[in-house]
């Protein structure tokens, strides 16, 4: 039974959106399918965490054809990592989607947006699972072109321009990484990632391994919103309807910074990728752009939305300044972090999801004095906003404290530093938030604004609180990462 | 001389991936840049699909005439890649008539100066 689970995890969801578009006439029965659908994912990936709680992996053959010809599914420390995030949050921020997103998506494409849900959903526990190159890519695609139709959905006009731009940039980005794919293949024969790992060292010096390689450093950049390559995330995230913000800003980038992983230390190798190619010399700048210039962005935004994805911007230059300190525990702090941040934007994104349900904007002027009109949600950022800012007993604590620790092992005092102070202007622009909730006037508004619905404000809560208890009892994820890094260094 | 021919394949590739992705960038018209998007694409499918083609190789249906066949994976592959091409162009251009809907036109520069003087008379 174990060995079916890998298959099953996406399996389930892929399956439910067809059955979903059957009912496409009533969006409540499309709702609990998607919600129970998530639930038996999150069920699946909870079996596999206790399997691999000491390593191991768990493989499951397609069609009986035996692994380099055959697609495998293969589930490690690492992957289970990521499926635990997707399938967790997926679990937790689902049930909060039909109320969230009735007043925001036009009631005739809600049937539709359950189904690009549950697709987008599937697409990210593929791209997770795979154990193949190529299956890799066409999960990819699923996932991308449904976030694409996600985010369409969103009120604003702009959220159609904001999709198109995501749709020219991820489709590049996919396809460069089909060219990759393909450049492999053609020098190795093979499509299978174990198979590749084993193949390409045996290459030497080859100038087409390089310009794979390029390709997919380019291609997968583009997908995790690498520092100059992140300029459609902010309008994404802007424009979506608020749930989607919540989940992709949660999920989506988490899984490109997987497939980063993957292929630099699995497929190329950690040998390849930083002693021959020096990859290193490339994120280590783009990482600390990203966290020092996005977060003084940041500062400046007058959308709550938007100032959380450039946030988000930073955030993910943490994760990859972990890989480009390049020993075991910075390998451990970006997994830790990939873990935690989609827990703290999660949180983050819903409970404006939640201000928004009941405002009606996330522009700061109209969360004027929202803290004393909506308090449990105002809370519930602000405790967000924490673990954001990385205070002792939350989450961002935990990952500050490992990607201090990996700067201080390779004796780089200054990055220390760099992180210190990108979360002291984390802490101005959550501040001006906070500023706003609670000491500003409020506005007089028509409409009397009250406290978000339960059905948003349980999960909301349910985020915080993981927030909290995996800051406290961190050794959970902490056991992961650090099997799953002293993996991938063995492999190196 | 004869190298750069024999690699002529990956010239055409070249050619047309370079021809796609100056539209998507160069062009203004949003259905333009689909179509480059399109021929970018469609630049890596040929690269899948002449690499299958092996010197003396027949077509891969297992006969005892024959011994050499084409490798008949990247064209499965990229049989699936096609797909997965037709739905990003089949969705790109729905959101250009959605956004033609919206704002009335199709030129990025349009669309630009409409959303900032909405913004302005906020």
């Amino acid at each position: 039974m174990i060995a079916h689970l890998p298959a099953l995890v996406v399996l389930v969801p892929l399956l439910a959106a067809p059955i979903c578009f059957i009912f496409s006439r009533s969006p409540a029965i499309g709702w609990v399918i998607t919600v129970v659908s998530s639930w038996v994912s999150f069920a699946i990936a909870c079996v596999m965490a206790v399997t691999l709680l000491n390593g191991g992996e768990i493989q499951y053959v397609f069609g009986g054809w035996a692994p380099p010809w055959g697609i495998e599914y293969v589930v490690d420390q690492l992957n289970l990592l990521v499926v635990l995030v997707v399938t967790g949050v997926a679990a937790v921020i689902f049930p909060a989607t039909l109320k969230s997103v009735r007043p925001e998506v036009a009631s005739h494409q809600l049937p539709l947006f359950f189904v690009s849900l549950l697709l987008c959903f599937s697409g990210l526990l593929g791209i997770a699972v795979t154990g193949d190159a190529f299956n890799l890519f066409v999960f990819l695609e699923i996932s991308s072109l449904s976030t694409y139709t996600l985010i369409s959905m969103g009120k604003d006009r702009r959220a159609l321009t904001a999709a198109f731009n995501y749709l020219i940039m991820g489709t590049i980005g996919a396809t460069f990484i089909l060219i990759a794919v393909g450049i492999l293949y053609m020098l190795t024969g093979t499509l299978n990632m174990a198979d590749l790992a084993v193949r390409l060292p045996s290459l030497g010096d080859s100038r087409a391994l390089q310009v794979a390689f390029a390709f997919t450093i380019v291609g997968v950049g583009l997908k995790l919103a690498m520092f100059p390559l992140h300029l459609w995330l902010p309008n994404a995230y802007a424009y979506a309807p608020s749930a989607v913000s919540a989940f992709i800003a949660a999920t989506a980038t988490k899984v490109a910074v997987y497939v980063m992983i993957r292929f630099l230390y699995s497929i190329f190798g950690a040998e390849f990728s930083f002693s021959e190619i020096f990859v290193q010399w490339l994120l280590l700048p783009v990482s600390v752009c990203a966290i020092l210039f996005t977060s003084v962005v940041a500062l400046f935004q007058h959308d709550v939305k938007r100032l959380l994805a450039y946030s988000s911007v930073a955030q993910i230059g943490y994760m990859l300044l972990g890989i480009a300190l390049v020993n075991q525990t910075g390998l451990a702090a970006a997994l830790i972090h990939l873990f935690n941040h989609a827990l703290m934007k999660g949180a983050l994104f819903l409970a404006v999801a939640a201000m928004v349900f009941r405002v009606g904007s996330s522009h700061v002027d109209q969360l004027r004095g929202i803290g004393r009109k909506m308090p449990w949600t105002s809370a519930a950022f602000v405790a967000g906003g924490l673990s954001i800012i990385g205070v002792p007993a939350t989450v961002g604590f935990v990952s500050k404290w490992y990607l201090v620790l990996a700067a201080i092992e390779n004796g780089w005092w200054w990055m220390a530093a760099i992180v210190l102070v990108a979360s002291l202007i984390a802490v101005v622009y959550i501040w001006r938030i906070v500023e706003l909730a609670y000491f500003a006037d409020s506005e007089a508004s028509e409409t009397e604004v009250k406290e978000a619905p339960l059905i948003i404000l349980i999960p909301i809560w349910m985020l915080v609180a993981s927030n909290f208890y995996f800051g406290i009892h961190s050794s959970v994820v902490t056991r992961f990462a650090e099997g799953a890094a002293a993996m991938l260094w063995g492999q190196g | 001389m004869s190298e750069l021919f024999s690699l002529f394949n990956y010239w055409v590739v070249v050619f047309l991936m370079m021809c796609g992705f100056y539209t998507v960038i160069a062009s203004g018209n949003l259905v333009k840049k689909i179509i480059g998007l399109n021929i970018f694409q469609t630049s890596v499918f040929i690269m899948y699909i002449s690499v299958g083609k092996v010197t003396d190789g027949t077509a891969p249906i297992v006969s005892a005439d024959f011994s050499v066949y084409s490798n008949p994976l990247p064209h499965v592959l990229i049989l699936t890649a096609i797909v997965v091409g037709v739905a990003t162009t089949a969705l790109g251009l729905s959101l250009v008539s959605r956004i033609k809907d919206a704002y009335g036109s199709v030129e990025d520069d349009e669309i630009l100066d409409a959303d900032s003087d909405e913004r302005g008379s906020k």
